[in-house]
């Protein structure tokens, strides 16, 4: 099992509904936020593109976050979830500062938090929340080890493109151009 | 006479302070500590989930509130079976439980006394507001006759409000919702094909070919299904043609961009109806059964070629035919969207006549991927005793002026609020209901004498807008999530209905606005009107009768009814449209014979002068109006606004990215606040743009409070559609001041 997400940055509209039901849904604090929307314009006028991308945590394969973890805090879940143990943490920051994505913050509890690719509903058989809500449907949310599952196929039939792959963490959001 | 109405900010009282800690003490998004979960990713047990539809915006999305064992809404999440959302809210819609947690909220009645000669407002029991107004109402009454009370309204409050008016005597009852944005397209449309494409509009994006967006921009105009059917539309291929002079979100996911030249959108739809006409590519078989006076047309565009468009548009000939083209092979699966906010320059009824012509000519009306036709639910109305008839009514303040307005017309019942010699008919008391004027209203002058001028304003609202600063009386309104309302029974593509019950009880000294008018309503005699102690009585008694339940709607949230009309035009009917001849009119008589052109012609329209940009406005996401710019759960998403200008347009001002300017335009008339400058590619050189609904000036809005610019306060040219009385708005023009100007920001 290999939990992955595709992004279409043709449908998103850069709403940011992704942001503000993470944060209803894992009480993240106002202020803060585990996903979080880039725009990136290109050119000059009138020729001129947007790319819309809703991002977060990459729960790559080669997570240096997890590696560089002192408490063992930040580890692995089933099907590659990078999860950080609020219990454990003792928020010194170490992850925050090896992440080549800014994926995590500090939570004014203590301790350091992120995308959690909202396992508890995952465990229940649903989509992560951003993903629920998204009005676009530009989110697609799968185990990429199912050659059947509609992220398989997306990921087959439309060119994609990851976040700083040259970083080597092995990131597992891609977004489909 | 009456003292002048001095605007008092409601924070600077100390009011309502002690409630604010009861309320919130458990209410702090994020609160639920985690702490305790293994994989910190705690799942929140969640009491209950509680039926509601939306009311952060007017697209009304049925969806559910949960609420934890202790009675924090946690979160909103959309009702899968409702058609308007598919179970996905959008961003201000999950962020709806800001609007109820928002610490600045009005707490309690506001009466407005003089004190050593200064004007302040006092708390007020419920009783003594209620009393004071209906004494009021009554003194109106007996010297101007029940006439002279006026409602403005926006959202599902204004109907009590409106049922009170009524029942009191008067439908002087206006919402800027139409001369201030949708009323043009409205008019245009029926003119044309007899009727309005209402709201939620019945375009039929998710299976449409070709998509034409003018000035109209889905995506950040967050309308909920609209925004859903759009990116379907994407999926399967559809064609999408947008003209904005800014690169719009829609514009950058669009096969093809027409970078306008603004105010010159007429000139594009003319030439392309030209090159429908003189190219054959029109639908011919659907103009020749349902319309008529297409030789007229024919005739009437000769002249408008791409070639004489181009010089006026900036859009090249090529690209002006290619994508006539593009429609004419999607057709009829084509929609030239009639867009929403349309008061932009005066001729906007024309405009939408021509987009209506448009559709007219490609035969999109009617047809799938076009325009569908809606169906409802009609819910029958709770007995009560017939209205009395007014002596007279909104209408007679058109005085003559705009035939065409359906609706009622906010400048002239503020105008018929002005009093002055020998004027018959003054308007004397207003309930304004969930729109703030202040920022609605272009028009500030007349709004000011109005007010001023009045002998009751009652203001009913859930949050310190601006327009609360004016009143007499201030009545604190509790939010959608703490009250039942009226059944929501929009027309869809299949009827619906949707229940909105509470998920908490209301907060502090709040009131459902029902309760309001039913109370007001009692104490001026007409307790007949409102024979129910509890809402609940109504809604119960209404969905009886249509084969439901309260009980089973509080279960389902939202129940689907059978379709009983067809959804497309079949083509074997002898079809009629609601026109007066049964046939889209693509040369009104009924325009002709009110003295306007009957087919629209292009008048060109005063351009910026050196150093000035035309001034456009639109929407964020995840914003609404200016009602958002104080939600927690939002701001953080957007706190301000900024002014996009093209890179060579700073440059030439030597202006820095995140650089804060103030803006001054045409008359002089210089922004409250400063605003940060956007520097990007996405927008046209003779242009600025700015998102609506920023730069309150209203202290007690304690977050939103000078944050931005507020696009209202620099409209003060207005260019007002003769037709039907809308106000154009996008006829102004700004400079840049970099250096604080010395009059001090008013707060
Ligand atoms: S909710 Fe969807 S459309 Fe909106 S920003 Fe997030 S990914 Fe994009
Ligand atoms: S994106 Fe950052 S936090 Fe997430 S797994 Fe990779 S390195 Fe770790
Ligand atoms: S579109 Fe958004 S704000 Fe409007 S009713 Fe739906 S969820 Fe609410």
């Amino acid at each position: 099992m290999r939990y992955a997400m595709a992004i279409d940055t043709r449908k998103c509209v850069g709403c940011s509904d992704c942001v503000v039901a993470c944060q209803t849904e894992n009480n993240v604090p106002v202020g803060f936020c585990r996903d979080w929307v880039v725009e990136v314009v290109d050119g000059t006028y009138p020729n001129v593109s947007i790319e819309l991308r809703s991002e977060r945590c990459n729960h790559c394969n080669n997570s240096p976050c997890v590696r560089c973890c002192p408490t063992g805090a930040s580890h692995f879940e089933d099907g590659g979830i990078v999860v950080v143990n609020h219990n454990k943490c003792i928020g010194c920051g170490a992850c925050i500062e090896s992440c080549p994505y800014d994926a995590r913050y500090s939570h004014p509890e203590g301790y350091v938090d992120k995308c959690t690719f909202c396992i508890h509903r995952v465990r229940q058989g649903s989509d992560p929340a951003c993903v629920s809500v998204c009005p676009t449907k530009c989110m697609y949310f799968g185990d990429l080890s199912d050659p059947n599952s509609k992220i398989v196929n997306v990921l087959k039939n439309r060119k994609h493109k990851s976040l700083a792959p040259e970083a080597g963490t092995q990131p597992q959001i891609f977004y489909l151009l | 006479m009456h003292t002048r109405r001095k605007f008092i900010k409601i924070g600077s009282l100390g009011l309502g302070a002690a409630a604010l800690t009861t309320g919130l003490a458990n209410w702090v998004v994020g609160s639920a500590s985690s702490k305790n979960s293994s994989n910190g990713s705690q799942s929140l047990a969640y009491g209950k989930k509680v039926a509601t539809y939306c009311e952060v915006c007017f697209w009304k999305c049925a969806g559910w509130a949960y609420v934890t064992p202790n009675g924090q809404i946690q979160k909103i999440i959309g009702n899968d079976d409702d058609p308007q959302c598919n179970g996905r809210l959008c961003p201000r819609g999950t962020g709806g439980v800001g609007m109820f947690s928002d610490p600045d909220r009005l707490k309690t009645p506001l009466i407005r006394v003089t004190k050593d000669g200064e004007q302040t407002y006092r708390e007020a029991t419920w009783d003594e507001a209620l009393n004071f107004i209906a004494t009021k109402m009554k003194e109106i009454r007996e010297k101007h006759g029940p006439e002279s009370m006026a409602l403005f309204n926006h959202g599902s409050s204004g109907k009590y409000f409106t049922h009170l008016l009524n029942a009191f005597g008067s439908n002087n009852v206006a919402a800027p919702s139409f001369a201030q944005c949708r009323g043009p397209r409205d008019t245009g449309f029926e003119l044309t094909f007899g009727e309005s494409v209402s709201s939620p509009e019945v375009t039929d994006i998710r299976d449409t070919r070709c998509l034409v967006l003018i000035g109209s921009h889905i995506g950040e105009n967050m309308h909920n299904g609209q925004v859903q059917e759009m990116s379907e539309a994407i999926d399967k291929g559809a064609v999408i043609i947008t003209v904005d002079p800014r690169l719009s979100t829609a514009a950058s996911k669009s096969k093809y961009w027409l970078p306008i030249k603004p105010s010159t959108d007429l000139a594009l739809l003319l030439a392309w109806i030209h090159v429908l006409i003189y190219d054959q590519r029109y639908n011919k078989a659907y103009v020749e059964k349902y319309a008529e006076g297409f030789k007229e047309l024919k005739e009437h565009v000769k002249d408008y070629t791409p070639e004489w468009a181009y010089g006026i548009t900036t859009i090249k000939p090529e690209l002006i035919r290619n994508t006539a083209r593009e429609m004419a092979n999607a057709a009829p699966s084509v929609i030239i969207h009639p867009g929403r906010h349309t008061t932009w320059y005066g001729d906007d009824v024309q405009r939408s006549r021509a987009i209506a012509i448009l559709n007219g000519l490609l035969g999109s009306w009617g047809n799938r991927g076009g325009i569908y036709f809606k169906e409802g639910i009609k819910v029958p109305e709770f007995p009560r005793p017939d209205y009395p008839k007014p002596a007279w009514s909104w209408q007679d303040t058109l005085n003559g002026r705009y035939p065409f307005a359906k609706e009622a017309v906010t400048n002239t019942v503020i105008e018929a609020s002005i009093p002055a010699e020998g004027k018959k008919n003054v308007i004397k008391g207003w309930i304004v209901s969930g729109t703030n004027l202040i920022v609605s209203i272009p028009l500030k002058e007349e709004l000011m004498k109005a007010m001023q001028s009045l002998d009751l304003l009652v203001v009913v609202d859930t949050m310190p807008m601006e327009i609360t600063g004016y009143a007499d009386v201030v009545l604190p309104e509790c939010t959608y999530l703490e009250r039942y309302d009226d059944l929501r029974a929009t027309a869809h593509r299949e009827p619906t209905l949707a229940l909105r019950m509470p998920a908490v009880e209301p907060m502090y000294e709040t009131k459902p606005a029902w309760w309001i008018a039913k109370q007001i309503g009692e104490r001026l005699g007409l307790g007949s009107f409102f024979n129910y102690k509890d809402f609940k009585e109504v809604l119960e008694w209404q969905l009886n009768k249509i084969g439901s339940s309260l009980n089973e709607m509080e279960r389902i949230g939202l129940k689907k009814f059978e379709r009983k009309t067809a959804l497309y035009i079949d083509p074997n009917d002898d079809f009629k449209f609601k026109t007066p001849s049964g046939k889209i009119q693509f040369n009104s008589k009924e325009l002709q014979e009110a003295g306007f052109d009957a087919m629209p012609k292009y008048t060109s329209h005063p351009q910026p002068e050196d150093g000035f940009y035309r001034l456009i406005y639109g929407r964020a996401p995840m914003h609404t109006f200016s009602r958002t710019a104080n939600n927690r759960n939002l701001v953080a998403l957007m706190p301000e606004n900024s002014v996009w200008v093209n890179p060579q347009i700073a440059e030439l001002w030597g202006i820095k990215k995140d650089q804060y300017v103030w803006l001054k335009n045409q008359d002089g008339v210089v922004s409250n606040f400063s605003v940060k400058v956007r520097i990007t590619e996405r927008i046209r050189w003779d242009s600025v743009y700015i998102v609506h609904g920023f730069g309150h000036h209203h202290k007690p809005l304690t977050y939103a409070f000078g944050r931005g610019v507020n696009d209202t306060e620099l409209v003060t040219h207005v260019a007002t559609d003769p037709i039907m009385g809308g106000t154009g708005m996008r006829g102004n023009f700004v400079t840049f001041l970099t250096t604080q100007p010395k009059k001090e920001a008013k707060g």
